[in-house]
């Protein structure tokens, strides 16, 4: 049990968490104390360091809010309120949710259809394979609220706008990983195929799919991840009303750093979940494949 | 009516050269008949834009869009016949058509954008011509200068070094502590997965609207893919190697610098590849919280607003050229440090 303890690494993962919210505690109180010594010799109140510190870690508006402020508010923003209520966190977490599921559910699939295309059709793998590459060094993001207002003028609003940057930025790994996967299974096992007189489509299912799933989930993990960012920047554009991105860019109109800070840490949660979902996931179907964790 | 002449026999030439494929025994791809199908299908591409441009206001007709479709045909015919050339003997012509089959591909889909926007009537605002594009780029190139200027030159590049090397030095010093190592690796590698981009607004509230709250963005995000995969990087040094140098009596920063870091080189230059990109993104989106009113965010979402949309997408040609600039440079850096991989060899 002890030695268990010993070799995982909960207790160091703990201590470097404890030291990092010490440090945000600390920060808090040297970030907000200008404007609040500020404030104090303005009012000419008499003010020490214990007073200070209460301060700082209560501010409306603070610079860097304490992390019992944004706890708070979001205890606040999720607990208190309706699921249904625009002010909920809940609310807006799950319209950005849906169209992050939404696109990736796309992007996977066209990621493996390219990848499928890539393996099999020599000219394919010449012409498309290094435009794969470069399409990922535009910045994809940085247009995302040109698609969405230019998709919102020919009438196409909501989720459908959002999904299709969360599903550019899936697809990617996914093809790449893909491709790397069902190209892994070794010539002599083709070759055993071969002596079997398997077909193309045998080929595909019996050995090179179940041979590529480590693959594809190692790139799903990847692609998740990165569609929900790509789902929380489409929102920023000034016309999307609902989801986290709205949320922080409201937040940083108003001063509201809470409310930012809430939102972030509300987006670092699901990213963490849906991370860990895929794990999990991954973890059912290669056991049920009696496969092995690359 | 002499030019039409010229036009119609022009646009047959393809014809013939499908014809001359299909009838002619023993057909081979060799490069000879791929260059001729080549030009022959630049030759259509020709006829194809003359039309599309000069049919006035109505939408392009049956026999454009019939022509058009047997043309794709031939652009995957040419692709594949450069594709199929048997390079096995000579390494020199797999460059070269390695690097012809893509550079065609890519002007093909150009030619098919500029054909469906104008022969389709596609929306200004919607989707521009390449052409239009074009246009739009040469005629604003000094104000797309001083936004590259202000966002990749300033904002893009301080971050990226700020962030890399930071996270550089830290992975080494974190080395030393396995507690250390053993608690950061996860919440890294957790940290890597969240939509950190969020912290645009933040930063832009710290630091103000000018260059340093963007750079501040890129560091951040750059720190932890660095920090991770360089900590990855240092603990992959074989035994053995670890063995000879001991026998050699090295030191510490011997055995550092001689060993453990050209060894972690491939997990460096892998981060330095995805944050090349990364810091790009970042750049750009905190400027849409906030800005001086110079810079590739705030143009893209200055010119949104006044629809004009042909330079936006100059704008994302600029971010698109610079980003593959950056991350082509990068590659080049790891071809010559890294050429002892067995990825690198393999090429």
């Amino acid at each position: 049990m002890i030695r268990r303890l010993r070799d995982s690494s909960l207790i160091p993962v703990s201590v470097v968490v404890a030291f990092i919210i010490l440090i945000w505690y600390a920060g808090a109180v040297y970030l907000n104390s200008p404007v609040l010594i500020d404030r104090y010799e303005r009012q000419k109140t008499e003010w020490n360091f214990e007073k200070l510190r209460q301060d700082a870690w209560a501010m409306e508006r603070p610079i860097l809010p304490a992390p019992h402020q944004i706890l708070k508010d979001m205890n606040k923003s999720i607990l208190q309120r309706k699921v249904t209520s625009k002010r909920s966190l809940v609310y807006h977490g799950w319209v950005t949710i849906s169209s992050t599921l939404v696109g990736f559910g796309i992007g996977a699939l066209l990621g493996i259809v390219l990848a499928v295309g890539i393996v099999y059709i020599p000219t394919l793998n010449r012409s498309v394979m290094p435009w794969i590459i470069a399409s990922q060094t535009i910045p994809i993001l940085a247009i995302a609220p040109m698609i969405i207002v230019g998709l919102g003028s020919i009438g196409l609003t909501g989720l459908f706008p959002k999904s299709i940057i969360s599903a550019y930025l899936c697809f990617f790994p996914v093809t790449i990983g893909m491709v790397k996967g069902l190209r892994s299974p070794d010539p002599i096992h083709m070759d055993l195929m071969k002596t079997y007189c398997a077909s193309d489509s045998h080929t595909f299912f019996k050995l090179r799919w179940p041979s590529s799933t480590p693959f594809l989930f190692a790139s799903l993990k990847v692609s998740i991840a990165i569609s929900l960012v790509g789902a929380i920047v489409g929102e920023l554009p000034a016309g999307a009303q609902a989801g986290l991105g709205a949320r922080l860019l409201t937040g940083s109109y108003y001063g509201q750093t809470i409310q930012i800070w809430s939102a972030l840490i509300c987006a670092s949660i699901l990213a963490a979940i849906l991370v860990f979902l895929m794990i999990a996931i991954e973890k059912i179907v290669l056991k049920k494949m009696g496969g092995r964790l690359v | 009516m002499n030019g039409n002449w010229i036009i119609i026999l022009i646009s047959l030439i393809p014809i013939f050269t499908s014809m001359k494929m299909v009838f002619k025994k023993n057909y081979k791809n060799n490069i000879k008949n791929s260059l001729f199908l080549s030009i022959s299908v630049i030759f259509g591409i020709y006829i194809l834009l003359y039309g599309v441009h000069n049919i006035g206001s109505d939408k392009a007709g049956l026999g454009l869009w019939m022509y058009l479709f047997a043309l794709c045909v031939m652009i995957w015919e040419m692709l594949s016949s450069w594709s199929e050339i048997d390079t096995s003997l000579n390494s020199k012509l797999n460059f070269v058509i390695n690097l012809v089959v893509p550079v065609l591909f890519g002007i093909s889909l150009l030619f098919l954008w500029q054909v469906l926007t104008v022969g389709l009537k596609i929306p200004h605002i919607l989707l521009p011509s390449p052409l239009k594009i074009g246009i739009a780029f040469s005629n604003s190139i000094p104000m797309l200068w001083e936004d590259f200027q202000q966002t990749f030159l300033k904002a893009v590049l301080s971050g990226y070094f700020m962030g890399c090397f930071s996270g550089f030095i830290i992975a080494i010093m974190v080395d030393r502590i396995p507690f250390l190592q053993k608690g950061l690796l996860p919440l890294g590698n957790l940290i890597s997965a969240l939509p950190i981009i969020g912290i645009a607004p933040i930063m832009v509230m710290w630091f103000g609207f000018d260059w340093q709250s963007k750079a501040a963005v890129v560091v951040i995000m750059t720190f932890f893919p660095m920090l991770v995969n360089t900590i990855t990087g240092l603990s992959v040094t074989g035994q053995i190697e670890k063995d000879l140098l001991h026998s050699y009596a090295a030191n510490y920063w011997q055995n550092l610098i001689l060993l453990r870091i050209p060894v972690s080189l491939p997990f460096v230059f892998n981060a330095l590849k995805i944050n090349s990109t990364l810091a790009l993104i970042g750049a750009i989106v905190a400027e849409f919280f906030g800005t001086p009113i110079v810079g590739m965010g705030f143009r893209i979402s200055a010119e949104i607003g006044r629809l004009n949309v042909d330079i936006v997408w100059a704008t994302i040609l600029v971010a698109a050229v610079s980003g593959s600039m950056f991350y082509a440079l990068i590659t080049i850096c790891e071809r010559s440090l890294t050429s002892w991989h067995p990825s690198i060899r393999e090429n």
